[in-house]
């Protein structure tokens, strides 16, 4: 398969990204490549330039001061599923870096590509919404923040504007996180991918933020979910089940009309929206299992 | 547009079309044909070769993508007389039927055992998700890499 040809440029740094991005038309951002070639190969995706951003340095790496972590936007997902300190201090992500696509994928994919990137079925943008995670974009007006309930906005749809970098992404520590995933048996995307990121006070949750992924035409958080959750004791294993399973679960909300699921030849709205409350239910045990 | 890479220690300097793939570079031009196109989709692993020494799909990276970077094929890492390892023990251990698979689930095994110099079953098989082989039900694979992870030890 190949791609229409283009015109490709590579940018030096951030800002000669940027203004590449201004001098050409209809360019796109090629960073480990692993959305956009694909799509590119199969003229899904048909750029007239192609701005590489694979060789900008200081976008990779993995900072940490003890309260929030920063992720370099070229970081690989192998990167950070073998990140200790990830498995840590946020293990949803480094759970999901872990179960994403396979070895070759995960060592040239990155992090900002895919989230950048807007795949309903992918992996990070329900644990970038648990996480709250803030992006951090460049453009020619400056540099902005956006959180994740703003940046994930439809169906291969975010809030990066056209002549946008997203350079990095970065949220609070959260040890008690969790992602548990429902994988598509050929294509490895999340058929159902469930992100939970809870607050414990003791042994009490204090608050939650849940966040699903391949239901929808793009990643959303569970408000009644989160809300049910936050003041269940640990241990209480009856309140937790109720909790997922309440009136605000994917599959009551798919009942009752208040979110639209997307059915397939594998998985059918309904039993798609049955599999996120029950991959939830996992998330919240495992994040809420000792370190 | 000019690309210089380094395939096999050896530098070159390419004319290519940007939309060139990796792989083509390296079947077409370069004439290493033993580089695989599998399903040309990312999925199946048959065009696997080490970047920098870290397996990579080339089928997922265009040849511009490897200004200045070095690529390792399965030509470069033994001879007929001189077998790498991993080589060795899949023909030992009849880590293949019908072959084609096998140059990618090679690469990738050897960048497994990098990481991983003493892996667990789980490990290897972890390891591979990324190639498919359509004939032998994986488990001589995985038999071979745990072979050729202990001679690699050894050495």
């Amino acid at each position: 398969m190949i791609p229409v040809a283009f015109t490709y440029v590579r940018a030096r740094d951030v800002a000669d990204a940027v203004r590449l991005l201004g001098e050409h038309d209809d360019a796109k951002l090629l960073a480990g490549g692993h959305s956009l070639i694909p799509m590119m190969k199969l003229r899904l995706a048909a750029p007239a330039t192609i701005v590489d951003i694979g060789s900008v340095p200081g976008l990779t790496g993995i900072s940490h001061d003890g309260k929030r972590i920063a992720l370099g936007a070229l970081t690989t997902h192998a990167n950070l599923a073998a990140s200790r300190e990830l498995a840590i201090y946020a293990p949803v992500l480094a759970q999901a870096a872990n179960v994403l696509g396979d070895p070759q994928v995960r060592n040239r994919g990155t992090v900002g590509g895919a989230c950048a990137h807007g795949d309903p079925s992918a992996d990070y943008p329900a644990v970038m919404l648990a996480l709250d995670a803030a992006f951090t974009l460049t453009g020619d007006g400056g540099t902005r923040d956006v959180g994740a309930d703003e940046f994930f906005t439809g169906m291969f749809e975010t809030a990066l504007g056209p002549c946008e970098v997203l350079t990095e992404i970065a949220f609070a520590t959260a040890p008690h996180s969790a992602y548990a995933k429902f994988p598509h048996p050929a294509s490895g995307y999340a058929v159902v991918g469930a992100a939970v990121n809870l607050k414990l006070n003791g042994d009490r949750i204090a608050s939650a933020r849940v966040a699903f992924t391949g239901v929808g035409d793009a990643a959303f958080r569970a408000q009644g979910v989160e809300a049910a959750l936050a003041g269940i004791a640990r241990g209480d294993t009856a309140a937790l089940d109720a909790a997922c399973r309440n009136a605000a679960a994917p599959s009551t909300l798919l009942r009752a009309g208040s979110i639209e699921a997307r059915g397939d030849t594998f998985a059918s709205a309904e039993y798609r929206a049955a599999m996120a409350d029950v991959f939830l239910r996992r998330a919240v045990a495992s994040a809420l299992q000792p370190a | 547009m000019n690309v210089t890479l380094r395939v096999n220690g050896v530098d070159h300097a390419l004319d290519v079309e940007p939309r060139l793939l990796l792989v083509q570079a390296l079947r077409e031009q370069l004439d290493l044909t033993g580089t695989h196109v599998g399903c040309d989709t990312s999925s199946c692993g048959a065009c696997t070769v080490l970047l920098d020494g870290v397996s990579v799909k080339s089928c997922t990276m265009f040849a511009v993508q490897a200004e200045g970077r070095s690529v390792t094929t399965i030509e470069g890492i033994g001879s007929r007389e001189d077998l790498h390892p991993m080589q060795e023990a899949f023909w030992t251990q009849h880590g293949l039927q019908c072959g084609f698979c096998t140059p990618g689930m090679i690469m990738s095994a050897i960048d497994l055992i990098a990481r991983h110099p003493d892996p667990s079953e789980e490990e290897i098989r972890y390891g591979i998700e990324g190639n498919i082989c359509r004939c032998t039900g994986y488990e001589n694979i995985v038999k071979a890499v745990t072979v050729a992870a202990a001679a690699v030890r050894r050495a």
